[in-house]
């Protein structure tokens, strides 16, 4: 224990310098724009886009009201609350739908030799390789009005008139789900290659039946894979604009829709910047909470 | 660890290299900036065997997604074309270079309602490359009924509601609702604007999708009206002869973009150059043929294709009422602002 | 592994690929289409990739999108696997804030990441003269490409039985030595996962490259997303179709290289 201890002290510093690039780049290009919008959502917009040097909380209080039409009077506007809340949820269903086909999936590919599980991670990464707009574009031609499965069910006589799918929150949650399942596949791929495969020959000595190995040994062994998946998943689907304005139809937007509005044809930055700092907020509260549960887990 | 290195190191040169490779060919080059879809190759293969230049086209998607790049400073291109309100903003910033366009030999090819525009008074910054209209375009396979007024975007029959797609531009469809409900642009009145916020709530449940896209939502029988610009209707039209673009009996909304030359270009001279250049009848026509838009040069119009010069987009009639509005003050924007997050929220 | 798992698992694996490819096949297939309409179906035609291959900005656009994305994935997975396995040993609270300092520009949304690294770049430039070109690009594409190569390998990471590595320096091998031989073999699907995530993000993005890239330097999705104020026609399934085979081919081609070094290695 002695020789462990001392082998920790004489290392940490040859370890910090193999770090140091990659620290050094999130704090260049990672603080500078989180200083960036706290800095400017403080501020009061430039009539086109920009912002003038005078502070002002305006951005944070337009967050919840704004002026009336009628009256100078400052009023509730629940219009945030439901973006964010829209946002907060669908971001939500959409790790958890990940989560739901991604582990089988994953499960199933460290069950493979080690070779055919290289060919699993490439034909799960390959679709990426064509743009996102592009695969987005494909989505609509199968779930548009005249897309592949109304005409499908039009001419087999099961409908009359399409289904409207295209251009709903379900159309949403599926062009996410399509986007971010390798996110989570991966890695709970990498979890799962390094499980002993003697805890479940103990636990199949024990007549536990299979998905009671699944739940009950194999997801509580692969937690660091599940939480790094959650992350990948839940962190950009609540700021994603492109699927949502696409797939949505811009009727009902997401976070990141909005704040790209207010830094582009609103010309509102400040308020872009309060609502990204809320955002940053929301994904804090996110990292806190999964730190807790796997504190109270261990 | 020794391949990855390899391959890294293999990275970084080719990468060095790039940036090299584009430093050498710095003499007689022009870098523009234009709208998506707006720049027709054969004018620039003109333009570079004519003058020596090799030039580069990249594309935008919005007139602030481009004034967020030039205002950050040095952003290597020497040309944009920003729309009318932002070639007003893009002066009074300094962001433009006084260029004198009013001096160039080609001067004289422009009609004359286009040197004193609202946005560059006497042409000393910019020279135009095209101008439009934004209406609405309807599928006449799908609706049969008369599309000459922009009620049927806010108040459609029944056939309608839910079928039509909007543009995903605040200021235009705050307009649009202004001259629906009949008050003037850019208004602060607040009686007038509680109309025109009545009148979005209202439509907003007939409004099916917002897009820069809208009218491939015709194409895709998706909508069957689309809020749309008139360039894009004739080049749908091309091929999908039921797309009909409307002209409406209140006053239309037109937009002209502008070829301005940055501050800081680094080819000053190849730009002035270009913007001669386009005020070249048969040059003009090339533009216009390519994107569908009408443009201000004289005699311009002698070149367009046999398709074009009939176009009804670009032939209005001479009683048709159109304008060019300015950019509404801070204090409306942000009650714009207001009313476009709950039309969407 | 397999005989103790659900059989249904290997459904579930079957059909997320059918659900992955149904899209593309769909895509792919339409770039065949003889008509002028990205929508309707119009007969066979190859008229589409001659169109898409004679397209001088769309071959811009590949190649730039090509190398950006090649670089920042080599450089976002070394810097990564540095940083996993550089934390590797660091007390708890040490290794927890280095960790979320580089996930930081996961957190920040894209459009504010893409505005502020625009200003940081010309501000730069301003006031040294220092512009990397394609670099830039590279650069901003690594910043928030590292978070995502970082997940898998720090996954990987944990389940690394820690007496091999205290093995490993009882038989005096040294620090570099048993990172070598040792860790990053045990390490190595991991660092596979998290450099086909970092691939992943760069070759989709779009925010940032829209407003980082200088003059010239416009890649793929930026030049999509610019096509899309006309009428979509199939050469945009054309386009992509060939990405997809070129990426393919530069893969198999990596693959094959590197299992010719491995025969000769042995």
């Amino acid at each position: 224990m002695a020789a462990i201890v001392n082998h920790r002290t004489s290392t940490a510093g040859s370890g910090l310098s193999l770090a140091a690039p990659a620290i050094v780049l999130a704090v260049v290009l990672g603080c500078i724009p989180l200083a960036f919008v706290v800095v400017y959502s403080l501020l009061t917009p430039a009539s086109f886009g920009g912002v003038e040097w005078v502070a002002s909380a305006n951005a944070y209080r337009s967050l919840l009201f704004r002026k009336d039409l009628f009256s100078e009077e400052l009023v509730f506007s629940p219009d945030h609350l439901m973006i964010f809340g829209r946002s907060v949820l669908l971001a939500l269903a959409t790790t958890v739908l990940c989560f739901a086909v991604g582990f089988p999936t994953a499960a199933y590919m460290a069950s493979r030799s080690p070779r055919a599980r290289k060919w699993w991670v490439l034909a799960i990464t390959i679709p990426f390789w064509t743009s996102l707009l592009v695969r987005t574009l494909a989505l609509m031609l199968i779930i548009g009005d005249q897309g592949l499965i109304n005409g499908l069910l039009i001419r087999s006589g099961l409908i009359n008139a399409p289904v409207a799918m295209l251009y709903t929150d379900f159309a949403v949650l599926l062009g996410l789900l399509y986007s971010f399942l390798p996110f989570m596949v991966l890695p709970l791929l990498s979890s799962l290659e390094k499980l002993d495969p003697r805890l479940l020959e103990a636990g199949a000595d024990l007549y536990a039946s299979r998905w009671r190995i699944a739940l009950q040994i194999v997801l509580p062994n692969i937690r660091p894979g599940i939480a790094a998946g959650c992350l990948l998943v839940f962190v950009p689907a609540l700021g994603s604009y492109v699927v949502p304005l696409i797939l949505g139809g811009g009727r009902s937007m997401m976070a990141g829709d909005l704040i790209a509005l207010q830094f582009g044809t609103s010309r509102n930055w400040p308020l872009g910047s309060a609502e990204s700092v809320v955002l940053v907020l929301f994904v804090a509260l996110a990292f806190a909470l999964s730190n807790l549960v796997r504190r109270r887990a261990a | 660890m020794t391949k990855l290195k390899l391959a890294l190191a293999g990275g970084l040169s080719a990468v060095a290299l790039f940036a090299t490779a584009n430093a050498a060919l710095a003499a007689g080059e022009l870098h523009i900036f234009n709208w998506g879809e707006y720049t027709n190759p054969a004018l620039i293969a003109k333009f570079e065997k004519a003058y020596d230049v090799k030039v580069t086209v990249d594309e935008y998607d919005s007139n602030e997604t481009m004034l967020a790049k030039v205002r950050a400073g040095h952003s290597g291109y020497d040309i944009v074309v920003p729309g009318d309100y932002a070639v007003k903003i893009m002066i009074e910033e300094g962001l433009l270079a006084e260029t004198r366009p009013n001096e160039m030999p080609n001067f004289k090819n422009i009609e004359a309602r286009f040197v004193d525009v609202y946005w560059d008074a006497g042409r000393n910054y910019t020279t135009p490359w095209t101008h439009g209209l934004t209406t609405f375009a309807v599928n006449t396979d799908a609706y049969k009924g008369p599309a000459d007024s922009i009620a049927l975007l806010f108040d459609p029959p029944e056939e309608l509601k839910g079928r039509i797609a909007m543009l995903d531009d605040m200021v235009s469809i705050i307009h649009a609702a202004e001259r629906y409900v009949g008050v003037p642009r850019c208004t602060s009145d607040r009686e007038e604007l509680k109309k025109v916020y009545d009148a979005l709530m209202k439509a907003k449940p007939y409004w099916r999708t917002y897009s820069v896209d809208s009218i491939n939502k015709l194409v895709s029988g998706e909508a069957d009206v689309a809020q749309t610009w008139s360039g894009s209707a004739v080049v749908v039209r091309q091929q999908l002869a039921s797309v009909k673009f409307a002209l409406t009996k209140e006053v239309m909304e037109a937009f002209s973009d502008n070829v301005a030359v940055l501050k800081d270009a680094p080819n000053l001279e190849n730009a002035k150059l270009f913007q001669n250049f386009v005020m070249d009848p048969e040059n003009a026509a090339l533009t216009s043929d390519f994107a569908g838009y009408a443009n201000a040069i004289k005699g311009s119009a002698a070149f367009f294709s046999a398709d074009l010069k009939a176009a009804p987009e670009l032939n209005v009639p001479a009683d048709a009422a159109t304008e060019f509005v300015p950019p509404c003050s801070a204090e409306v924007t942000a009650l714009y602002n207001a009313m476009w997050t709950e039309l969407r929220r | 592994m397999n005989r103790h798992l659900p059989r249904t698992f290997a459904l579930f694996a079957g059909l997320s690929l059918v659900f992955l490819y149904a899209p593309i096949l769909v895509l792919c297939s339409f770039s065949f289409n003889g008509g002028r309409l990205f929508h309707r179906w119009e007969g066979f035609s190859f008229a589409w990739y001659a169109k898409a291959i004679a397209n001088e900005g769309f071959r811009d656009a590949a190649v730039n999108t090509l190398v950006v994305s090649t670089a920042a994935t080599l450089l976002a997975t070394v810097l990564a696997t540095g940083a996993v396995i550089g934390l590797q040993r660091a007390g708890g609270r040490q290794q927890q804030f280095a960790t979320a300092l580089i996930g930081l520009p996961l957190v920040v949304p894209e459009v504010v990441m893409a505005i502020a690294t625009l200003i940081f770049f010309s501000s730069l430039r301003n006031a040294t003269g220092v512009d990397l070109g394609l670099g830039n690009l590279v650069v901003a594409h690594t910043a928030f490409c590292v978070p995502f190569a970082m997940m898998p390998i720090r996954a990987a990471l944990r389940g690394v039985d820690p007496s091999v590595l205290t093995a490993a320096t009882d038989l005096y091998a040294s620090d570099t030595a048993t990172r070598r031989h040792v860790l990053i073999p045990l390490l190595m699907p991991g660092i596979g996962s998290g450099a086909a995530l970092a691939f992943m993000v760069s070759f989709d993005d779009f925010a940032m490259s829209q407003l980082v890239a200088g003059p010239g330097q416009t890649t793929l999705p930026v030049f999509i997303w610019a096509q899309l104020k006309r009428p979509l026609t199939p050469e945009i399934n054309a386009m992509s179709t060939i990405m997809l085979v070129v990426s393919i081919a530069l893969i198999c081609l990596s693959m094959a290289v590197t299992a010719r070094g491995k025969l000769t290695t042995r």
